[in-house]
């Protein structure tokens, strides 16, 4: 499988945010998205996972046996983390789950929310966790139910230092697993991505 | 189909943990119908023939009051963002948070009615025929509540906007709904066409009112 896009151009508020991005992506490898507060990094992540507004370019997914769009085999994590606090971190888990089709034994989750250190937390109400283990809880998901692309949006954020080198071993075992992986992130989290893009370089010049 | 069960059955627990939604309509109703009859006056007569409207209007009202926490919460904490990648089509993402909102709030205020229209002198020969105006009824209802919450999703206060989007909808629900309830002490030949038509406004919604909605969730987030 892989993901290429070709000249994409994406404005905002009749601002360009970006022009002439092209990238490719193939199983098993990382991109990296870099720049800048308001380069547009959040804008092409939501654009690939099928809910921004695309101006112009191309977007392929190649090598892929389905009709399947790249939304639907995604993963997207952006800035919030999908929770109900009203329901248990066991029913969280559980009813993504379901919806989205590969429903998972209370064992899954468990094994899942071990990887994340919150195995012990898991008939908690999802209310009562921190900022941190929030985000942790929201980053089970993406093991828990397995897509081949992710799309992570900052995926660090409100994460300590212990569980920052959690999500950077996720990665890792996505990518070693012929994952595509897409993420935008500002901390160093010790992984080799085999492409770097930085949106600085991109966005339109103001005289 | 697991999937269509799942999200129905996570925003019933969600309204019965909340209490916002279910729980708000439950008491709005109960509260004008107990209110109605203390503002009137004791004329048994006058609240025999007002009940049936009285309660209609108290129906309406009260799905209203919960239609804004049907998208918003999702909205708001990004689940709906991860709802329209799928694999479940929009549509029927709509669709079972129709069935939803109707589970905890049409259903129970549709089943309470008959009881509570004691309160309004309600003819005990209509508690029947209301009990299944109004379950039929409120399925529109909530149906046509997801499409005005749809429309309004991202709007910080759309409540107000909701009710006035979906106003004209309700108005035929109203009439035939009424006139359904009506028929047995009024004109009987009624109440056939009356059901009649207020099945097909609830059939109609239950295939147009997801699509609409689907599609004011996709232009929203483009």
């Amino acid at each position: 499988m892989q993901l290429s896009a070709k000249n994409l151009i994406c404005r905002r508020g009749g601002r360009t945010v970006f022009s002439g991005l092209s990238f490719t992506v193939s199983q098993g490898e990382g991109l990296l998205l870099e720049g800048p507060n308001g380069t547009g990094k959040t804008s092409l992540l939501r654009i690939l996972a099928g809910f921004g507004a695309l101006e112009a370019g191309e977007l392929e997914l190649a090598g892929a046996d389905d009709e399947l769009t790249i939304g639907q085999r995604a993963h997207y994590l952006g800035h919030q983390n999908a929770l109900k606090l009203a329901l248990s971190v066991e029913e969280n888990l559980s009813f993504w789950a379901n919806f989205m089709g590969q429903p998972a034994t209370a064992s899954m989750i468990e094994q899942r929310l071990d990887a994340f250190n919150l195995g012990h937390l898991m008939s908690y109400s999802a209310g009562l966790l921190s900022a941190g283990q929030k985000r942790r809880l929201a980053l089970s998901r993406l093991e828990l139910v397995s897509r081949p692309i992710w799309l992570l949006d900052e995926p660090s954020v409100g994460l300590d230092t212990a569980s920052c080198t959690l999500l950077a071993a996720a990665m890792r075992r996505h990518m070693e697993a012929g994952g595509l992986l897409i993420a935008s992130t500002h901390l160093d989290l010790g992984l080799s991505f085999n492409h770097r893009l930085n949106l600085a370089d991109l966005a339109e010049q103001t005289p | 189909m697991s999937m269509f069960w799942s999200l129905i059955r996570r925003d019933i627990v969600l309204t019965l943990r909340q209490g916002g939604g279910a729980g708000m309509a439950l008491g709005f109703f109960l509260t004008v119908l107990v209110l109605l009859p203390l503002g009137i006056g004791p004329d048994l007569k006058f609240l025999q023939r007002l009940a049936p409207g009285a309660l209609w209007i108290t129906l309406l009202l009260s799905v209203l009051l919960s239609t804004d926490r049907i998208f918003a919460p999702d909205y708001e904490d990004g689940s709906l963002e991860i709802m329209t990648m799928g694999p479940m089509p929009l549509e029927l993402v709509a669709l079972a948070k129709s069935v939803a909102h109707w589970l905890g709030t049409g259903l129970p205020l549709a089943i309470l009615a008959p009881g509570l229209g004691v309160l309004l002198n309600l003819d005990a020969l209509l508690f029947g025929p209301i009990l299944l105006a109004m379950v039929l009824g409120s399925l529109a209802l909530s149906l046509l509540a997801c499409l005005g919450a749809a429309v309004t999703v991202g709007l910080r206060r759309g409540g107000m906007i909701i009710s006035l989007l979906i106003l004209p909808l309700y108005v035929p629900v109203l009439i035939f709904g009424v006139s359904a309830t009506n028929a047995i002490t009024g004109v009987p030949e009624l109440f056939g066409p009356s059901m009649l038509i207020l099945t097909a406004i609830s059939l109609a919604s239950l295939v147009l009112a997801p699509i609409a909605a689907a599609a004011a969730i996709r232009a929203h987030m483009a």
